[in-house]
């Protein structure tokens, strides 16, 4: 029978690649291609997996999908859910875009924010909504972490937070550069009495995020390849007319640099939270 | 009639306007430029230290554009780098030891833009002037001069008074910036520039600034003068202030629009 060699598979890592994902189990399922390994991965495996590859590539994961991940079942409950932003520089077009996001993302705005159990710890939580103009800061976000973080500091809470953002809203002018210092001057408070804050930097987290709250956290968490950074690596490019290094302003390239203390994969995030949240508890 | 609000980011971004340099010399007595973050290096952008402000003692810090090419250059066109803004918070914390007002002048068209500005941080050392700048406990006064450019002009204007020239502007973007991301064409940014809503005026009316300063005899001593004598009053009333802080978190805790709808 040597001419069914061919049918045997040739050393121990094609069975165990065969075993391991069987071509036809999720045929006709909806794919999606990777974009770091070009592979489809069939959408229910990526759910299962927290949206991440089987290589590792983190996609973009909506603020609720985020809040489900990282909140103990059924302990979020959203505050501040009744603001959102006006247009108060009556900026052309900007009105018709916020009722179009807001229809497209089924969010009001690009933060959401609440208390949760993480882990069995009571905690305030905001995750920013990449799905809202990639979760740029106005006067409503700004706003609501500024009342998230004096929440916390009342009732003596720690704050964990998800950034993701290309900055302030540029639609709303100076009111939107006002807010880092608004959100900062609220974080500094809450730090002063004492209280943790944990922030989990995701792609992309940019611009005026960046250069408040954002950078602001006791404990700076980023994901896997996040891009993290100031100014627009574009920008960068066209201003210094230099091509970039290939990891420029990823998570690895922060963390080398010496301002992230750590890369958090999806997978081991709550665990990490969790550790963390206690052992603060406990200090 | 009021000039269109093109015309006045050209009028704030001209080469002619005084530059930091030119404020420190006319309004204090006795400069003493300190230099260095004392982390990585000296930001020749941003010019800081001690003086007389009449016969009080005051940290003064500045973004220096510079005039002639040569000095533009050196300065990096007024854009600071992280260790700029560092020493910019060393030297205030410098003053809250010794109890004496800061007073800023700012005038940039942003952060500087570049590789080693990113390794270095630029987006932390903003929020760590931000969030530290919150609480310092002495009277901070920051006068927009020229171009107030995003988070890097923001980085130095934590104060409890902002004050700005008649022609500087304040915006989250430049007009070039939002015309090319909005419209994709930066020829529009007069039209951004409109929209932007980034003149004195506009900044007075969203509250985000408390006053004014006319331009009159620009870079003549009695336009300094004028300068002086606003900034002794007002620092003079701030120093008597026991609510210092709460008020500066009161001043920004207000900035922003927001609608509450079920």
């Amino acid at each position: 029978m040597a001419f069914l060699n061919f049918l045997q598979p040739k050393n121990a890592l094609e069975e165990g690649g065969r075993t391991a994902a069987p071509i036809h189990e999720d045929a006709g399922e909806p794919e999606k291609t990777c974009p770091n390994c070009h592979k489809p991965i069939p959408l229910s495996r990526l759910w299962a997996n927290h949206l991440v590859c089987p290589c590792g590539y983190h996609f973009r994961m909506k603020a609720r999908q985020r809040i489900a991940m990282a909140a103990d079942k059924g302990t979020f409950r959203e505050l501040f859910s009744e603001l959102r932003s006006g247009n108060p520089l009556e900026f052309p077009g900007y009105g018709e875009k916020l009722d179009t996001v807001r229809s497209a993302s089924g969010e009001a705005e690009a933060v959401v924010c609440g208390t949760a159990a993480i882990g069995g710890e009571a905690c305030c939580l905001f995750v920013m909504e990449p799905y809202f103009m990639m979760g740029s800061m106005g006067s409503a976000v700004g706003e609501k972490l500024t009342r998230l973080f004096e929440y916390a500091l009342e009732h003596r809470l720690p704050v964990v937070g998800y950034a993701v953002s290309g900055g302030a809203r540029m639609q709303e002018g100076l009111l939107s550069l006002m807010q880092m210092a608004k959100t900062s001057a609220a974080v500094k408070r809450h730090s002063d009495a004492g209280l943790l804050y944990i922030a989990v930097l995701t792609d992309p987290t940019t611009g005026g995020v960046t250069a408040s709250f954002a950078m602001e956290a006791d404990i700076l968490l980023a994901e896997p390849g996040a891009t993290i950074g100031f100014a627009g690596a574009r920008v960068i490019e066209q201003t210094t007319r230099k091509t970039l290094p290939k990891e420029f302003q990823k998570a690895e390239f922060v963390l080398q640099h010496g301002f992230i203390d750590s890369i958090a994969p999806r997978s081991g995030q709550k665990a990490l939270l969790t550790r963390l949240l206690r052992l603060h508890k406990g200090g | 009639m009021d000039q269109i609000p093109y015309a006045v980011v050209k009028l704030a971004r001209d080469n002619m306007r005084p530059t930091g340099l030119d404020y420190i010399g006319h309004i204090f007595k006795d400069f003493t430029e300190l230099h260095g973050d004392r982390r990585f290096g000296d930001d020749p952008a941003i010019v800081g230290g001690v003086a007389w402000l009449g016969d009080t003692p005051v940290t003064v810090i500045a973004i220096e554009k510079g005039h002639t090419a040569k000095e533009r250059s050196f300065r990096n066109f007024g854009a600071p780098n992280p260790e700029g803004y560092r020493k910019a918070l060393r030297l205030m914390k410098q003053a809250e030891k010794f109890g004496r007002p800061v007073v800023c002048f700012i005038d940039t068209s942003g952060a500087c833009c570049g590789i080693g500005a990113e390794e270095r941080g630029q987006g932390q050392a903003i929020a760590e002037n931000l969030m530290e700048m919150s609480t310092l406990c002495v009277p901070v006064v920051s006068i927009l001069v020229g171009e107030g450019g995003s988070g890097g002009a923001l980085a130095l204007a934590v104060a409890d008074r902002v004050w700005m020239l008649e022609n500087a502007v304040y915006s989250v973007i430049s007009p070039e910036g939002c015309a090319s991301i909005l419209w994709k064409d930066a020829k529009q940014a007069e039209t951004a520039a409109a929209s932007l809503k980034l003149t004195a005026k506009d900044a007075l009316r969203f509250g985000v600034i408390e006053r004014i300063l006319p331009e009159k005899d620009m870079g003549k001593q009695p336009f300094y003068d004028r300068i002086a004598a606003a900034l002794k009053t007002e620092l003079d009333a701030l120093s008597r202030d026991p609510d210092l802080i709460a008020k500066r978190y009161a001043r920004f805790r207000g900035l922003g629009a927001v609608e509450e709808s079920k």
